[in-house]
């Protein structure tokens, strides 16, 4: 069972980029129109289920191993496409492994496996033959600290499209890709210039453009705001609320009102007295913010936690 | 200190705390002692320079290029030190053609293939032991290995293989912790946008830590070049180096190199050959005065902030 490999960033003269928003945009239309259903399906919550939304993860039963140290149990969720699903809990509830293992991320650390399944539209990420290059590529990445290349802001951009043998206009997807994370006005007349040398959240910025620029399906954020000002916090979010309607985005937070600010849907994780992390309940942002049917969420999200 | 405070206002016991002090004589006696240390250090230095400059000093001012480019001889006036450059940038060579390639090569498997095993890490244990190990040993093993069971014989590349052993563990462990310096966060931004581990490790790994590398490895050139003990036993003496034949057959001539004409020369009665002796003394420091600064400049030069 391989992915069926969309191809990479155009290799016919078209653009791909273009047809795949306005795919992504009717269906972002019509998970608008069921949206409203949603509440009514609120109170069966683990899982969640969504209705008509198309379903792009699957979580069954996940489990994250460090060596013997089960770091998350028995995750059963499930992520819509076209929303920001936010993952919110203590520090060290296992949310950034949890997250780090829908893009096989975590295959880096010598020790990490997972035990139960987790399914990308279908497909067993964790199937033998699953390429985790391949699935990387599609399923991209931000990370807690800006982490943009010591290159070029051109080069930092243009890495990925050219690692997966893309041929067209380098330049126009730059621009394209800087544009869609909000950064182009502010850089285009210093391409050249390190990208290091950048504010925190214009690298932060830019880690988001050099994501998209291989054009994924998901974007994965590990707490992408925690080492910003406010103000940098802000545009990133406003950023996010564009973005997804081409990309499904998971989000990892510490910051309660982010989530309840910018997610769609958030999944509330805690630890258990075993040190693993596992989901108490997943709702719709309003409805988990509002009304939590959990006590546990409750105490967190009032801040009378722990 | 213990000045009496009863009784007094609290402006007149602040002024008694604060200037009725008496002089840190301890802080002042460590003081002088560490910087006696630096003279010392310095000290020994200087005078070993100078002792040998003023006996180098006859044989440089009255024929500093015949010195140069004249062979070894018997007869003190016409002795020179050609064959021991030539011998010296041949050796050198030769370790830089193999040590830098299979030093880097086992330092990138060490660091960023490897699993962070039991073996990987007994393996890097006595990488760094061997760095330890007297050169002396080494010459055992070059006499052992090269001259007698390769059955080369006393020739300039048993010298060579033996000095490439000798510095290879050094090149490992320069470029291991060139390698680890650059962080975590930037392997993960290149396999985050769909990289293969190669990609990632020839496109951002290393030449982020090629400085790193370069400063190593030309310090490790350095090294050689001054080596003296495992050249003696793999055969370097004084007098048979040759001219005949092309490059690649003096290789397996007899061969000298600075250092052991130095002490070739130092163990004749006569005081022109000690003045040779300190002369060859000179140019040889120079030369590692040249390799290292050219280090400290690209070290310098590339640091890198991250």
């Amino acid at each position: 069972m391989t992915l069926t490999t969309r191809p990479p960033a155009a290799t016919d003269g078209e653009q791909p980029i273009d047809e795949g928003r306005t795919i992504r945009l009717m269906s972002a239309q019509q998970v608008d129109e069921t949206e409203q259903s949603v509440p009514a399906a609120a109170d069966e919550r683990m899982p969640m289920r969504f209705g008509d939304d198309e379903i792009v993860f699957e979580l069954n039963d996940v489990s994250c191993y460090y060596g013997t140290f089960r770091a998350v149990r028995d995750i059963n969720l499930q992520v819509p496409k076209n929303r920001i699903t936010a993952l919110i809990g203590p520090s060290g509830c296992g949310k950034s492994t949890l997250l780090r293992s829908f893009n096989r991320m975590n295959d880096l650390v010598d020790t990490a496996h997972i035990s139960g399944s987790i399914r990308y539209h279908g497909v067993d990420l964790y199937d033998g033959a699953v390429d985790p290059v391949e699935v990387r590529r599609r399923i991209g990445m931000v990370f807690q600290k800006p982490n943009p290349f010591p290159k070029s802001i051109y080069d930092n951009v243009a890495f990925g499209p050219r690692i997966a043998g893309y041929r067209d206009s380098m330049d126009e997807l730059v621009e394209q890709s800087l544009q869609r994370a909000a950064l182009w006005d502010e850089v285009k007349d210093k391409l050249k210039s390190p990208g290091t040398a950048l504010s925190g959240g214009q690298q932060q910025r830019l880690c988001i453009a050099r994501a998209i620029a291989v054009e994924p399906d998901v974007i994965l954020m590990d707490e992408p705001c925690s080492s910003l000002d406010p103000i940098a916090t802000l545009k990133i979010e406003e950023l996010m609320r564009e973005l997804k309607l081409n990309y499904t985005i998971v989000i990892v937070t510490h910051n309660m009102q982010q989530a309840a600010r910018a997610s769609d849907y958030t999944a509330f994780l805690t630890m258990g007295e075993d040190r693993a992390g596992y989901l108490v309940e997943m709702a719709a942002t309003d409805e988990l913010f509002t009304r939590p049917a959990n006590r546990i969420t409750e105490d967190y999200i009032t801040g009378r936690f722990g | 200190m213990a000045a009496r405070t009863e009784g007094l206002s609290a402006r007149d016991a602040v002024a008694l705390r604060l200037r009725g002090g008496s002089p840190d004589w301890a802080g002042w006696l460590l003081e002088a002692g560490l910087l006696l240390s630096l003279l010392v250090a310095v000290g020994i230095l200087f005078v070993l320079v100078g002792d040998t400059l003023v006996k180098a000093f006859p044989v440089l001012a009255e024929r500093p290029l015949d010195f140069l480019t004249s062979t070894v001889s018997a007869r003190a006036p016409r002795a020179g030190i050609l064959q021991a450059i030539i011998g010296s940038l041949t050796i050198t060579l030769i370790v830089a053609a193999l040590a830098i390639p299979i030093g880097i090569g086992a330092a990138v498997y060490l660091e960023e293939y490897a699993r962070d095993s039991r073996s990987s890490r007994l393996i890097r244990t006595n990488i760094r032991n061997l760095a330890g190990v007297p050169a002396i040993v080494y010459g055992l093993l070059g006499l052992a290995v090269f001259s007698t069971a390769l059955g080369l014989g006393s020739v300039l590349l048993a010298g060579g293989l033996t000095l490439a052993v000798l510095v290879l563990p050094i090149v490992v462990i320069t470029t291991s912790e060139a390698l680890t310096a650059v962080p975590e966060s930037i392997r993960e931004a290149a396999y985050g946008v769909g990289a293969t581990r190669w990609e990632t490790i020839r496109s951002h790994v290393l030449p982020y830590a090629a400085p790193g590398i370069f400063t190593g490895t030309i310090l490790s050139l350095g090294r050689a070049f001054g080596e003296t003990a495992p050249l003696l036993m793999v055969g370097a003496i004084a007098g048979t180096f040759s001219f005949v034949g092309a490059p690649w057959e003096q290789m397996f001539e007899g061969y000298t190199t600075l250092p052991t004409l130095v002490y070739h020369w130092a163990g004749y009665p006569q005081a022109e050959f000690r003045a040779l002796g300190a002369a060859a003394i000179i140019v040889l420091l120079g030369v590692i005065l040249v390799v290292n600064a050219t280090a400290i400049i690209l070290r310098n030069r590339y640091d890198r902030k991250w």
